[in-house]
């Protein structure tokens, strides 16, 4: 009777969990990782006239191939001598970074363009605001359900 | 990593534009300081950028100015031997300040600023829907 009781008590637990844990699938994931790109961009147009300053960017559909799974666990180099260390990136390491290869290069050694930057700037804000969409279709549909169609 | 930390930056990188249109500024504005003596002549005020954290947690970097270094080149030596505050030989200095050098400065200082600026209200308006939207 005990156990039926505990058994019984776990079955609800995950119930709950279920249709909630996952509510707003692979769009959460690619919110958070538009929001870290629109980061990166912004630290890129903060140091555009800082000398020596090497522009980066996130390579997003690595980052969100990484982020949900269905690429390898990660990069691991290549160990050639005992004293290598071994530098595996975990799967849920953070954003993949890439370096941005300048149009013209500058005397002071700075590959940020602002006009590469500012295209995409607004290519990231684009995408960060189509994914916010979906999420609030998402919630409305939710809601919808929540309130029995009312 | 906190959602506000790209106010962070942009206004790290206001900050360390507007102090390079001070300098500016300041170094037009002694263009023709004129003395007597070429060691204390008015050097041009040169500020000079580094990317650094500039919030705790924050990885990426913003800006900051490091130093507002002196411009160390020769000051402009000028006869003018009716000049008050020549010296003895008739000389008077001026700093070396260029001021076409200086416009283009300025120029691309505002323009950077005004760049930032666009990023913040950019990002205002995305924080903000994204308020909105979990709200709701």
């Amino acid at each position: 009777m005990v156990s039926d009781d505990a058994s019984h008590a776990s079955q609800a637990k995950t119930a709950v969990a279920g249709p909630l844990d996952n509510l707003l699938g692979i769009q959460g994931t690619a919110l958070s990782l538009h929001r870290a790109r629109i980061d990166q961009i912004a630290s890129n147009i903060a140091n555009a006239d800082t000398p020596g300053y090497l522009a980066r960017d996130i390579d997003f559909e690595q980052a969100l191939q990484r982020a949900a799974g269905t690429t390898d666990a990660g990069v691991e180099m290549a160990r050639t001598a005992p004293g290598h260390l071994n530098a595996q990136i975990s799967a849920g390491a953070p954003a993949t970074q890439v370096y941005r290869i300048p149009l013209q290069p500058a005397q002071d050694g700075n590959t940020v363009e602002l006009s590469t930057e500012n295209a995409k700037f607004a290519e990231a804000a684009m995408r960060y605001q189509a994914t916010l969409t979906f999420i609030e279709g998402r919630m409305n549909t939710l809601k919808t359900a929540i309130k029995g169609g009312e | 990593m906190s959602s506000f930390g790209i106010f962070d930056i942009a206004g790290s990188a206001l900050a360390a534009q507007s102090v390079r249109l001070n300098t500016v500024a300041s170094n037009l504005a002694n263009a023709q300081s004129v003395t007597g003596d070429p060691n204390t002549v008015f050097k041009p005020k040169e500020p000079v950028f580094e990317a650094i954290a500039v919030s705790d947690g924050q990885s990426l970097p913003g800006v900051r100015v490091r130093e507002v270094a002196d411009n160390t080149a020769a000051p402009l030596k000028r006869y003018e031997p009716g000049h008050p505050l020549a010296d003895p030989d008739g000389y008077i200095y001026a700093p070396p300040v260029d001021a076409v050098e200086q416009m283009v400065n300025m120029i691309s200082a505002a323009r950077s600023y005004q760049a930032n600026v666009e990023v913040m209200t950019t990002a205002r308006d995305l924080t903000l829907r994204t308020i909105g939207a979990m709200s709701r």
